[in-house]
């Protein structure tokens, strides 16, 4: 349980050795980048033009897999998440550089293959448009453009209202009597419209067009040169070339599905080098020489100033972080604690000078956690199922690790206390006996008897060991902010801020124990000699005293000075909240039971027979992995609030900065580096 | 029997209030994860977690209706004998989760709402995103615990 101590280290080299330094710090990915840049008098490398080139490319890549994503979709399994990224044997920059550029066009193609795939839709789209329009026109079987014959004139157009033909010539002969050298054709009625066509002796077409146009009658804008069954099939033809070719190009995208790791590759290797680029071009630099410095883990300082050193012509300087300095935070504990690494960073990194306080909470977490969902079977099904995991992926990420292994411990804690319970699936092995096998048990007897007691029973009697284990809790929580006022020697701090507190608290407990007040409601009775009595109400009343004078003493005025110590002994307050908020350990407890009854009893009911074991193993299996579910979440949200809330109210508060390295920052693959 | 009416109508009452309030958290919460997931399907699991936060006062109510149902006898089939005291004992011992987990799971539900919003700008701070619906809880802790020490302490 510690902060990694860091150190920082300064390095100045000859240029030419400039990307290998970098390559070389890349690989290692020890060391936080880290400049001291006010005076700015330096020259920097301008590698914009370089960075964006890279970085195009990667996206190239990127875009490109997404192309063979879509079109050709991996096999992935529902436990492909924690598979984790393959390793390289080699340097990323040693395998991908000879393979870039052919792949780089590979994805080139592959993107412009997308492009013309969309472009083609697009088209048939259009063209199925354009068959929509030619529909009405359907029965016409010259062009739309056709003039007429010699004597006759023939033309196309639309009324803008629905009329049959004897309705039209109706119409047309109320309005102009003496025409008669005509033909109208219906083509088609529909959409608000009528589409005719008119046959008319030349003479008289301009007449009737008149009477026509005066009804609404307008000529098509766009005239088809081809009769409009033909331009239909036509037109389908060009469909159906266009889906041809949709379909070649995605058969040719499909068989360059077997680039998809090299794409991988040459994009992790441009997303690399893109990050390179980026930190070459904040480096200051002379003609001849740069510079470049961070922070680094003092236990890999000494290594990393050896290796650049030696190979290459290099002065590295390491000093320890000055007094004032913020420097990154780096968690290093043992495999145990290292697992409740995540669920501090969630809340947040220790600050400056604080205690990494990762092993106690990670104890606690998984004490707290077992209580919660005390359920053996449940407990024995969370830990083989991380422990399977774990052993099973053994590349995955680094952090979902981690809360596998939170999770494994929390599972062993939930056995031991589902069995100290005599939970097991709740009470499923009872259901069972006296459903199926006709066992008599007596009200309140079990085939599991709890090693304990039964919460559900006696539930007056956990809440009592739930507020125990808080005030456990709690107290571990101040003895923290005491230690940690000693290591400072701020001994005021330590004895008027945690001495007093411990006596006054301490000594109102055992004020409270022996009265008949507690003893009616928890059903418990101490008997203390009178001499305990005496003791703990003047502790009690010396830690109030300690803290009303005290706690404001960096106050001259008296009269504040004791107000502020009365408002701090009104916390006394939160103390009675914080401990009766582990009444959620109860709670939570009897929830996970009772709702694994309630799935047994439901499963129960149909009784003995064949039908009646079917229905109990679905509800059983259904029932059982909702409320595993429901309260593995119930169990996970409320340890973390007794940690956040009430553990690190007493002495923590975070916001320190993460340690990030410069470091290969891949997507798809992993290679080299500690 | 009059009892008996009074100590079934506690045990639906504590199900039922409790349950509306889940539900209606539950799916305002839903809504807002389901804002973040068509922006971002990766957050799914985050956000999926913040919405079922206030879905626990349901399952407090139904707790405390099936602990009361079966000190009542009505689940084993051996219906105690209850007199209108203790009947009403009952429903009034049912109430505190019901009544304190309706309001809470809709309260619970709209800061669920918020630190989904949290999580959508910005994905690791989810610890503290997660608290603040979980102290809502508290209050719903708080009533559940006072309902079922009140109902297996009321001699049937």
């Amino acid at each position: 349980m510690a902060v990694l101590q860091m150190q920082r280290i300064s390095i100045c080299a000859v240029k030419e050795d400039r990307k290998a330094i970098l390559e070389q710090l890349q690989k290692l990915g020890v060391l936080e980048i880290n400049l001291d840049m006010k005076d700015s008098e330096y020259e920097r490398l301008d590698t914009a033009g370089a960075k964006n080139a890279f970085q195009k490319r990667m996206h190239l890549a990127d875009q490109a897999l997404e192309v063979l994503g879509n079109y050709a979709p991996e096999k992935s399994s529902l436990f492909s998440g924690l598979a984790g990224k393959p390793v390289l044997q080699n340097d990323i920059y040693t395998e991908a550089a000879p393979v870039r550029s052919r792949y780089s066009k590979i994805a080139n193609e592959l993107v412009s293959m997308d492009k013309e795939i969309a472009v083609q839709k697009a088209a048939i789209v259009k063209l199925e448009n354009r068959i929509e329009e030619l529909e009405p026109w359907m029965k016409l079987d010259v062009a739309m453009n056709f003039e007429g014959t010699h004597t006759s004139t023939f033309f196309v157009g639309t009324l803008p209202f629905l009329a049959e033909e004897a309705k039209l010539l109706s119409m047309i002969a109320e309005k102009a009597p003496d025409l008669e050298a005509f033909t109208i054709d219906v083509l088609s009625i529909g959409r608000d419209q009528t589409y005719l066509a008119v046959i008319v002796l030349r003479t008289e077409a301009a007449e009737l067009e008149e009477v026509l146009r005066n009804m609404g009658f307008a000529r098509p804008s766009h005239l088809i040169n081809k009769p409009p069954l033909q331009k239909k099939e036509e037109l389908k033809e060009r469909i159906h070339t266009a889906e041809e070719k949709i379909r070649e190009l995605e058969q040719k995208i499909t068989a360059m599905a077997e680039h998809r790791e090299a794409l991988r590759l040459v994009s992790d290797y441009y997303r690399v080098r893109t990050d390179k680029y980026d930190v070459l071009g904040k480096l200051p630099e002379t003609q001849r020489t740069f510079a470049i410095g961070g922070y680094v883990p003092k236990r890999y300082a000494s290594e990393l100033a050896d290796r650049i050193s030696s190979s290459y012509d290099a002065i590295v300087e390491l000093e320890d972080i000055k007094e004032e300095e913020d420097a990154p935070v780096l968690l290093q504990n043992n495999r145990f604690a290292a697992s409740g690494e995540g669920i501090l960073a969630s809340f947040g990194l220790p600050h400056k000078g604080e205690l990494d306080p990762t092993f106690i909470m990670t104890i606690f977490y998984v004490f707290l956690f077992g209580l919660m969902l005390s359920d053996a079977a449940y407990g024995a099904i969370v830990s083989i199922a991380c422990a399977i995991a774990i052993l099973k992926f053994p590349r995955m990420g680094e952090s979902l690790k981690k809360s596998l292994q939170l999770f494994f411990w929390c599972g062993l804690s939930t056995l031991f206390w589902g069995l100290m319970f005599g939970g097991f699936f709740g009470d499923a092995v009872d259901i069972i006996a006296k459903t199926f096998f006709g066992v008599q048990l007596e009200s309140g007897q079990s085939l599991i008897p709890a090693l304990w007691f039964v919460p559900l029973n006696d539930p007056m009697r956990m809440l009592m060991y739930s507020m125990l284990f808080g005030c456990i809790h709690l107290f571990t929580g101040l003895g923290i902010k005491g230690y940690l006022c000693l290591r400072d020697r701020d001994y005021a701090a330590f004895f008027f801020d945690v001495v007093c507190w411990f006596l006054m608290l301490l000594g109102l407990i055992f004020i409270l124990l022996p009265t008949d007040l507690f003893a009616s409601i928890s059903q418990m009775h101490f008997n203390f000699p009178p001499v305990v009595g005496i003791i703990s109400k003047a502790a009690a009343a010396a830690g109030a005293l300690g803290i009303l004078l005290f706690s404001g003493r960096r106050k001259k005025n008296w009269g504040l000075r004791i107000a502020l110590g009365a408002y701090d002994l009104y916390n006394i307050t939160g103390w009675l909240s914080d401990v009766l908020s582990y009444s959620r350990l109860l709670a939570l407890g009897l929830a996970t039971g009772v709702i694994a009854s309630v799935v047994n009893q439901m499963g129960s009911m149909v009784g003995k027979s064949f039908f009646g074991v079917v229905v109990f193993i679905l509800v059983f299996i259904v029932g059982h992995l909702f409320n595993l579910a429901i309260n593995l979440l119930g169990a996970y949200v409320h340890t973390c609030r007794l940690q956040y809330v009430e553990f690190f109210g007493k002495f923590y508060e975070g916001g320190g900065k993460e340690f990030t390295p410069f470091a290969a920052d891949t997507k798809y693959v992993n290679y080299g580096g500690k | 029997m009059n009892g008996m009416v009074w100590a079934l109508l506690g045990a639906v009452t504590a199900a039922a209030l409790a349950g509306i309030g889940s539900a209606y958290g539950v799916g305002v919460a839903g809504q807002a994860a389901a804002g973040v997931v068509t922006e971002d399907p990766s957050k799914f699991a985050k956000v999926l977690l913040l919405q079922l936060l206030p879905g626990t006062q349901g399952i407090y109510g139904l707790l405390v209706a099936f602990i009361t149902l079966s000190q009542i006898g009505l689940l084993g089939g051996s219906m105690a004998e209850l007199s209108l005291g203790t009947g009403l004992m009952i429903f009034c011992a049912c109430l505190p989760i019901g009544i304190v987990g309706l309001i809470s799971a809709m309260y619970q539900g709209k800061t669920s709402v918020a630190s989904i919003g949290i999580v959508a700008k910005k994905p690791e701070q989810f610890g503290k995103a997660m608290l603040f619906p979980a102290m809502v809880e508290t209050y719903a802790i708080l009533a559940l615990l006072v309902s079922i020490l009140a109902v297996t302490s009321i001699p049937v």
